[in-house]
């Protein structure tokens, strides 16, 4: 656990530097020069930086050993991953890269560092990524394939370090879930990339370009965040964390930019048009506080047509075929109900229905999972959730009734599961099920007066 | 032919092998049960009506006392109902903490009434035992929400509390020790030819029989009916993980009490990945507003609890307090089929029968 | 000693002795009973991983059972308003006065015996049997659905394992050829004791007298969670705590049979042990014996009422015969 706490604090330190970086970015942005022109006297260096640690990466003489083991450490995890391995493994894997991160951000080599900051796009692109298709609702193991596939393909464009990023992507999305694990790779890379745009910013000479400028401004939501963490002592390290990550985004955005820009204009503008985009969501997200954890509201499955439909419109189609076209009042998905297909029978045709929806062996829903009635002022409703085992299918199955006079058919000769759920209804709303064997009140007693869930209840013995 | 007076016989409300406070009017000739007729109702709390005057997070502590063995599916059903309507994903840690959580509780619950069954059948030391594994689930439990058994630790959008420091190793410490003890259980009662003799062939019913009296869980599992809505209709993080769904095929007691006991083994599974897959930082409590509003209209989800699949239906108008609130309670449910099989049995096999199907009252009474 | 008190005549002086002896038996059954529970609790707490008594009277609980009876005395006594009154008085009374009276026969050393009476073994099974009329009838007195169906399983387990035990120790008297329990262990000191020689027997005869004892797993009379506590359903205080003595003097007195017509009674296991006192063997065995009558009883379920009558009649029944016959025809081809 202390392990965790340094890294945490390390964490906190790597914002702090980040904090502490901007200042000065802007303060030398302050000093002068104008925001277009250094764009491109950027590029060059950043790209000719890039460049120069392809090679150096592989056989650093000044670190032998840790650049070289970073990417070996982070391909075993990838294979790991990819076997499917044990999850133990692979946290270790990913830590120890983390370290070795660390390692490498405080040696402060500009050369490994580079390429190291590459991946942090393709990391918080994949976090995104991922956010997104969780918000879309998509299972979360595609997700992971997805931006595993978008990472490879990212690292295609972004040439220069096309080495590390592969294996670090498809590490940190190995089995695509693991947000947190992301995350705390983010992190570290993200203080890589700053410790690189230090080395890169003494090498240039250079201050303040546009992404830099952007970046800031991200930044100092971030550090607005950290600020607000650091006093919130229990969540002080997951915030921190948070706002490191944010942070992590927008630099490697502006990096990304900087280093795609010279290899190719073309995949350059794409990439950058791209990863601008999703820094602004992602700082966005962050600030609305939404993204963290990967809890956005799916606002937006509503539209989409539910999984579900080609089954609801295959009951209303056999019922219909078989029981006449009026027998059923209203069907529709309930999407806030995982999708079920709802079928409302009118009053008469009820036990009909209900009848046909187990004996027709298209439908045969053999189980009843569930009924119950519910008052609803103008009218009584009676629920009941069919399940098939033959097909693996529920319905719900409704049907409203005259709250005055509340009588229904009752399902027990048809499923003897409905014997006591009616009873209930019976004794707590007052619906009468005819036809049922025993409706007695099951749970009050029959010296019990009223029903207590009925909307106009009056408890009896009122001093209670 | 000799006739001879029929005996109505109150088992319960106070009698050792009901469970709780559970009454059953049987008819005897002889010790011959001729007809029985199940009496509930002494424990209804009516937490549904309750519920439509309390906000969503003030019922969690309402559902802990439905199934107080195993509070934790209980929570997680009426969190699990309103986040489905708000469409709010919760944060993984909180998902891990979760089914972390809900499985100890059903290893838990299975132990007591793996326990408690032998207990009803006569044997003592086996309850023992149960209960001394049981305690350590519970303690662990109680380090995580600060509760034995009403937990009240689930809120909607994630948990109340964090993992202590150590925690999810000291329930990795408990699973190879809980597998030790399984064996010894299998060594002490399954064996035994006397509890072979009470329970093989004993309360017999069919698959057909099953399903159509709307039982679930391991009473329905005893019948070879493979589901199980944690693999087939999978809610939270159960998709991760890699367990079996445990059928037999004979039915009987003998069937139910080896479904429940191997569902130990696969929630020891379960526990064991999601030890291994636990995140070690995260959220565990989604954005939600500070008042929660369920949106306007219904939904209905289940999940699987240890004694069936838990359902709860919720009715909204869009307002703080639920417009209805309905709990599917497995144990009402699955008792139902209680008077069709014990006709023809002795007072013995009603104690088998009656333990076997595994019911709580708090959750029968609603 | 006893011999010669029983054959001088009678007088004050004899009177006083014989009661006396009998209040000294008493006691030391009564110190057996409260100490066989406590032991009792304790095996089966360590059993059950728990420590058993360990308050009153140190922390070995060597008061607690005392305290309890002394509870029972203080409690009220309390007689339903629909039983028979007499019967339900009686009752507990019918069900302990045989468990002492079998004691008398038993030879606890060679020495230590009340009554040598020629047929001690057969006195001994005709007067524990008489103790199932006390069950019954506190069954049927109570007015209870459940003691009455208690009483009832009482009755007909009775009725069932007499039968088997009686059958399994033919053969121990066929090879005696006596029903003297001195003889019987005289005969184990000439040959072997009978465990070896009729080991069927003894298996046959501890199970059934696992059912007379009315204990695990064949405690049906009083199954807790069938019948709640069966024939003694309505009883509280002391005629309660009578039915509780009855069924542990009669552990004591079974104990103490098996111990002399299988176990070779006072005897050492082997010669060259003999200097150690008959008396210590004896209770070496007897504990022996209740200690694997509480093993079982935390270890086992209960049966079921009908496989329990199954098992009797259709297994230690023919197991017995089988035995004797077998046993008899060893014994006139070889002896």
């Amino acid at each position: 656990m202390s392990g965790e706490k340094d890294l945490n604090q390390l964490k906190r330190e790597a914002v702090e530097k980040a904090k502490a970086e901007a200042l000065a970015k802007r303060q030398a942005k302050a000093a002068g020069e104008v925001s277009g022109a250094p764009m491109q006297e950027d590029i060059p260096s950043e790209q000719a930086l890039s460049q120069d640690a392809k090679p150096a990466e592989s056989a650093e003489p000044a670190q032998p050993t840790q650049p070289v083991e970073t990417p070996a450490e982070a391909e075993n995890g990838a294979d790991l991953a990819k076997k499917k391995a044990a999850a133990a493994a692979k946290a270790k894997a990913a830590a120890l890269a983390k370290k070795k991160r660390e390692g490498i951000e405080d040696e402060a080599p500009a050369e490994p560092a580079q390429p190291a900051e590459t991946p942090a796009v393709e990391a918080s692109d994949d976090g995104d990524d991922l956010a997104k298709k969780k918000a879309a609702a998509v299972a979360k193991a595609k997700a992971a394939a997805a931006a595993k596939r978008k990472a490879m393909e990212l690292a295609g464009n972004t040439a220069p370090a096309e080495e590390t990023p592969t294996p670090v992507a498809s590490e940190t999305s190995d089995d695509g879930d693991d947000l947190a694990k992301k995350k705390a790779a983010a992190v570290a890379k993200a203080k890589a990339a700053a410790a690189a745009k230090r080395k890169a910013m003494e090498l240039a000479g250079d201050a303040a370009p546009a992404e830099e400028m952007e970046t800031a401004g991200v930044t100092d939501d971030a550090k607005a965040k950290a600020a607000a963490a650091a006093k919130a002592k229990a969540a002080a390290a997951a915030k921190a964390k948070a706002a490191a990550a944010a942070k992590a985004k927008a630099t490697g955005t502006g990096d990304a930019d900087t280093a795609a820009m010279g290899d190719d204009e073309k995949a350059k503008a794409k990439a950058a048009a791209v990863a601008k985009a999703k820094a602004a969501a992602a700082a966005k997200a962050k600030a609305a506080g939404a993204a963290k954890g990967g809890d956005v509201s799916p606002a937006d499955t509503a539209d989409k047509p539910s999984p579900n439909q080609p089954f609801l419109d295959k009951y209303r189609k056999v019922i219909e075929e078989n029981l006449g076209p009026d027998v059923l009042e209203d069907s529709y998905i309930n999407k806030l109900s995982k999708d079920v297909p709802t079928l409302v029978a009118k009053k008469d045709t009820y036990f009909k229905v209900a009848q046909f929806l187990k004996f027709n062996e298209l439908l045969g829903f053999d189980y009843l999972s569930e009924l119950h009635g519910t008052d609803f002022v103008t009218h009584m409703e009676v629920y009941v959730h069919l399940f098939s085992y033959k097909n693996r299918q529920s319905v719900a199955l409704k049907v409203k009734i005259d709250r005055d006079e509340p009588t229904i058919e009752s399902l027990q000769p048809i499923w003897a599961g409905a014997n006591w759920p009616e009873c209930e209804a019976y004794d707590l709303l007052g619906i009468k099920f005819t036809g049922h064997p025993n409706l007695h009140r099951i749970l009050l007693g029959e010296d019990w007066v009223g029903h207590p869930l009925r909307k106009d209840y009056e408890p009896y013995d009122v001093e209670v | 032919m000799i006739r001879t007076e029929e005996m109505l016989l109150n088992v319960g409300p106070q009698h050792p092998s009901t469970h709780g406070v559970f009454r059953l009017v049987v008819k005897i000739d002889g010790e011959i049960i001729t007809e029985a007729t199940p009496v509930i109702g002494y424990l209804h709390r009516g937490t549904e009506k309750l519920a439509e005057d309390l906000q969503y997070t003030q019922i969690i502590p309402y559902t802990d006392r439905m199934d107080y063995l195993s509070a934790m599916t209980n929570n997680y059903v009426i969190c699990h109902a309103v986040e489905t309507m708000m469409g709010i994903q919760v944060p993984e840690r909180a998902d891990f903490l979760r089914v972390i959580a809900m499985e100890l509780g059903r290893v838990a619950s299975h132990l007591v009434a793996w326990g408690t069954y032998i207990l009803d059948l006569g044997a003592t030391s086996p309850f023992i035992y149960a209960f001394r594994d049981r305690e350590m689930i519970i303690n662990m439990l109680n380090e995580l929400s600060g509760a034995r058994l009403t937990f009240n630790y689930m809120r909607v959008g994630g948990v109340k509390w964090d993992a202590p420091e150590g925690w999810v190793d000291s329930v990795k410490e408990f699973i190879p020790y809980m597998r030790e003890q399984l064996k010894g259980y299998h060594e002490l009662v399954t064996g035994n030819e006397i509890f072979l003799d009470r329970v093989k062939g004993v309360g017999v019913y069919t698959k057909e029989d099953a399903i159509n009296y709307s039982l679930s869980g391991p009473n329905l599992r005893s019948t070879g009916v493979k589901w199980d809505l944690r693999k087939d209709e999978p809610y939270s993080i159960y998709d991760r993980f890699d367990f079996n769904v445990v059928t037999r095929d004979e039915g009987d007691c003998l069937a139910r009490y080896h479904v429940r006991l191997e569902e130990i083994e696969e929630s020891l599974k379960i526990l064991e990945q999601a030890c291994e897959q636990f995140p070690a930082e995260g959220e565990i409590m989604a954005k939600v507003p500070k008042i929660i509003k369920a949106p306007k209209g219904e939904a209905f989800v289940r999940i699987e609890a240890p004694r069936g699949e838990i359902g709860c239906y919720i009715a909204s108008d869009g307002k703080k307090e639920p417009y209805r609130l309905k709990f599917r309670r497995p144990s009402f449910y699955n008792l139902q089929i209680l008077p069709k099989l014990l006709i023809g049995e002795n007072i013995a096999n009603l104690v088998a029968i009656l333990g076997a199907v595994d019911i709580v009252l708090g959750e029968v009474d609603g | 000693m006893v011999e010669e008190l029983l054959h001088s005549s009678p007088g004050l002086a004899n009177f006083g002795i014989f009661f006396l002896l009998a209040a000294v038996l008493l006691l030391i059954v009564l110190g057996f009973v409260t100490y066989g529970i406590l032991a009792e609790r304790k095996v089966m707490g360590y059993m059950q991983l728990r420590h058993g008594p360990n308050r009153v009277g140190g922390k070995w609980g060597l008061l607690q059972t005392v305290a309890d009876v002394l509870k029972l005395l203080l409690k009220e006594d309390i007689i339903p308003k629909a039983a028979d009154k007499p019967l339900f008085i009686i009752a507990p009374v019918m069900a302990f006065a045989p468990s002492f009276m079998v004691l008398a026969t038993i030879p606890f050393t060679d020495k230590f015996q009340f009554a040598d009476i020629g047929v001690g073994l057969l006195y001994y099974i005709a007067v524990s049997g008489m103790t199932v009329f006390g069950m019954v009838l506190g069954g049927w007195a109570s007015n209870n659905k459940y003691a009455l169906l208690g009483g009832m399983r009482a009755g007909a387990q009775m009725i069932s394992y007499e039968i088997p035990l009686v059958m399994s120790v033919l053969g121990v008297i066929l090879l005696t050829g006596s029903l003297n329990l001195n003889d019987i262990v005289a005969q184990q000191d000439d040959t072997a004791w009978f465990i070896l020689l009729q080991p069927v027997a003894f298996v046959v005869f501890f199970i059934a007298s696992i059912a007379e004892l009315n204990r695990t797993p064949f405690d049906l009379p009083e199954a807790e969670n069938e019948l709640v506590a069966g024939y003694h359903v309505e009883y509280s205080g002391f005629r309660w705590a009578f039915f509780m003595l009855a069924e542990y003097v009669y552990l004591f007195a079974m104990s103490a049979l098996i111990t002399v017509i299988f176990l070779g009674g006072w005897l050492p296991p082997f010669d060259f042990l003999g200097f150690i006192p008959g008396a210590v063997w004896f209770s070496v065995k007897f504990s022996a014996v209740v200690f694997v009558y509480i093993w079982l009883r935390s270890t086992m379920p209960r049966f079921r009422v009908d496989r329990l009558m199954e098992f009797g009649w259709k297994v230690l029944f023919p197991v017995a015969l089988a035995n004797i016959f077998l046993t008899a025809l060893i014994k006139t081809l070889f002896f």
